[in-house]
């Protein structure tokens, strides 16, 4: 089933700026998807349609089979929405926040009070139930909006960078925890700057820009696409001439480091043969780029180019 | 879902809004409840005992037990009005609007579960103002219904025009200039300090456009019998105002003006 169809969606704002051109997009439910784009491409506008924060200009949207323009009850019942910015009433404390939202969604108040109760303990919260809004950290307010977002255990979470300015630690746990949320069966479309983040949780990919999918696979295919690699190696010794390697394309960062260019065709068992066979010692090797960050400035900046870069 | 199910569920979404809001001002009442009643007892001082002794009965009654049934409807009216105005516009302002729109609640209970919130803090007004007239005059009561019944009617209007207020305002001085240039005036005018008998057919033809006037009559009939404007006309009015902003209020949460993008 699908846990998200969306259709021929298009948005144009006041004033005549189109953020969405026809756009056509579906999720498998249990997927756990990224939607990238750089700042101004249509993400947050096409979030904000389907969680009915935005009116869309046209097109149709399906939520788990509810209709949007038909059912808006049954889509938003589906959905939990993490959004990109904190909007909290700020002095509620943390718990009556949850316990209100779960109110929103008719559930009623002793239930909500255990549903929040879980919510806030999965999100090492619980502690700071009675703490007003306005006094919790960045990171601790990102991961209540999660909490929030769960309260009626919705079948698609959205998170619209949900990890935009919360440290390494913080980030590290929402992870594991949206990765344990995803295995037991909540489909999640996350949007994020942090490429690396989609890389790491996310199964499959759409790339949106100028208000268009300009890239929509999965995380693997997309990847495939990849031609080259290019890494960066630590040296054991100095390189005082750079030594010549088939299908290897060398240039030296300084004395001990060389960057290497590789295409698909090599490996890099072959790599540290060649090298070794020029008594060149590696200490340790690292992507120079994220991979999908290279598709992502690839697709982004040339739109309309992605099977340039396929090829 | 069943049909009894989806009420059930109507049911718990209004009364979390509702208890948010009562909460709310009940928390900060010192803020919310208590300057009106400091305002009207310096009225009650100043206009029923003071000034009131020279002027005379009005409408058979002495000045201070005819202004009572105004001055309680001025604290319902702005109070309700007020709840509404700022409680909806910190939660546009804040964005936690974002909370119910994102919710399956249909935007009648959205609508509901705001103006009963200033409904209440309406009625609390309203009864203490009504205690503390008990200080200053032996209130009586001449019909519980009609009293109760407009009360209740002048604080939905009200609700629902601040809720109005709330949703075309795009700053903090956007939801005061209502009340100062518009409800103050209609309220004072309205026949809160005086009978209309007093003016001019000229000013007495131009008062009958003042919703506020009906209400204050028809309130003033609930506790002291009389009333300038007939009792059917009055709560015709009353109740055609509140169809006409409460579906105006409707439309536009239907079309998300002020609240979506």
């Amino acid at each position: 089933m699908l846990a998200l169809d969306v259709q021929q969606l298009t948005k144009t704002y006041t004033g005549g700026f189109e953020a969405l051109r026809g756009i056509d997009l579906s999720v498998e439910e249990g997927d756990f998807f990224a939607l990238l784009g750089p700042n101004g491409a249509g993400k947050s506008t096409f979030i904000g349609i389907i969680s009915s924060l935005v009116n869309k200009s046209g097109g149709g949207v399906r939520v788990f089979g509810h209709d949007l323009d038909r059912d808006p009850e049954g889509v938003k019942s589906c959905i939990g929405l993490v959004p990109q910015e904190f909007n909290f009433n700020l002095f509620l404390p943390v718990i009556e926040v949850v316990i209100n939202q779960a109110g929103y969604y008719g559930i009623p108040r002793r239930e909500a009070r255990v549903c929040a109760e879980r919510c806030l303990r999965q999100l090492d919260l619980w502690d700071r139930r009675h703490t007003e809004m306005r006094r919790l950290s960045g990171g601790l307010k990102r991961r209540l909006m999660i909490a929030r977002a769960l309260v009626h255990a919705p079948r698609l979470l959205i998170l619209d960078e949900p990890t935009a300015g919360v440290d390494i630690e913080i980030r590290r746990s929402m992870w594991g925890f949206l990765r344990e949320l995803n295995a037991e069966g909540t489909t999640i479309i996350l949007t994020t700057h942090y490429l690396e983040e989609a890389e790491s949780l996310c199964r499959n990919i759409a790339i949106i820009n100028h208000g268009e999918i300009v890239e929509r696979s999965s995380l693997g295919a997309l990847l495939d696409k990849l031609h080259t690699e290019t890494f960066v190696l630590n040296l054991k010794g100095r390189v005082s001439e750079l030594p010549e390697l088939g299908g290897f394309v060398l240039q030296a960062l300084d004395d001990c480091t060389l960057e290497v260019e590789m295409n698909r065709d090599h490996t890099i068992n072959g790599l540290f043969e060649a090298l070794s066979r020029n008594g060149i010692e590696v200490i340790s090797l690292r992507n120079k780029q994220n991979r999908l960050e290279r598709l992502f400035l690839d697709l982004v900046e040339r739109p309309g180019t992605a099977r340039e870069v396929a090829a | 879902m069943s049909e009894a199910a989806r009420w059930r569920r109507y049911g718990v979404t209004f009364s979390t809004i509702l208890v948010k809001e009562v909460l709310r001002f009940s928390r900060i009442w010192v803020q919310t409840v208590l300057p009106s009643v400091v305002t009207t007892t310096l009225y009650f001082v100043i206009f029923g005992r003071l000034i009131g002794e020279r002027i005379g009965p009005m409408d058979g009654f002495d000045y201070l037990d005819f202004i009572v049934p105004g001055l309680v409807l001025m604290g319902v009216i702005t109070n309700a009005y007020s709840n509404v105005v700022s409680s909806f516009y910190s939660s546009k302002f804040s964005r936690y609007i974002e909370e119910l729109l994102v919710s399956p609640a249909p935007h009648w209970i959205i609508l509901a579960g705001y103006v009963a919130g200033g409904v209440a803090r309406g009625l609390v007004v309203g009864m203490a103002v009504m205690a503390v007239a008990l200080f200053f005059t032996d209130m009586q009561v001449h019909s519980l219904t009609v009293t109760l019944l407009m009360l209740l009617l002048t604080a939905t209007l009200f609700s629902l025009g601040g809720f109005i207020n709330a949703i075309y305002a795009n700053s903090f001085d956007d939801i005061s200039i209502v009340p100062t240039f518009v409800l103050t005036p209609l309220t004072y005018l309205g026949g809160v300090f005086y009978s209309i008998e007093l003016l001019s057919p000229f000013w007495q033809g131009l008062s009958m456009a003042n919703p506020v006037l009906y209400m204050v009559n028809a309130f003033r009939y609930g506790l002291l019998g009389v009333s300038d404007i007939p009792l059917w006309m009055a709560f015709g009015m009353v109740g055609l105002f509140i169809l006409v902003l409460g579906a105006y209020s409707l439309h536009l949460l239907r079309t998300g003006v002020g609240v979506k993008s």
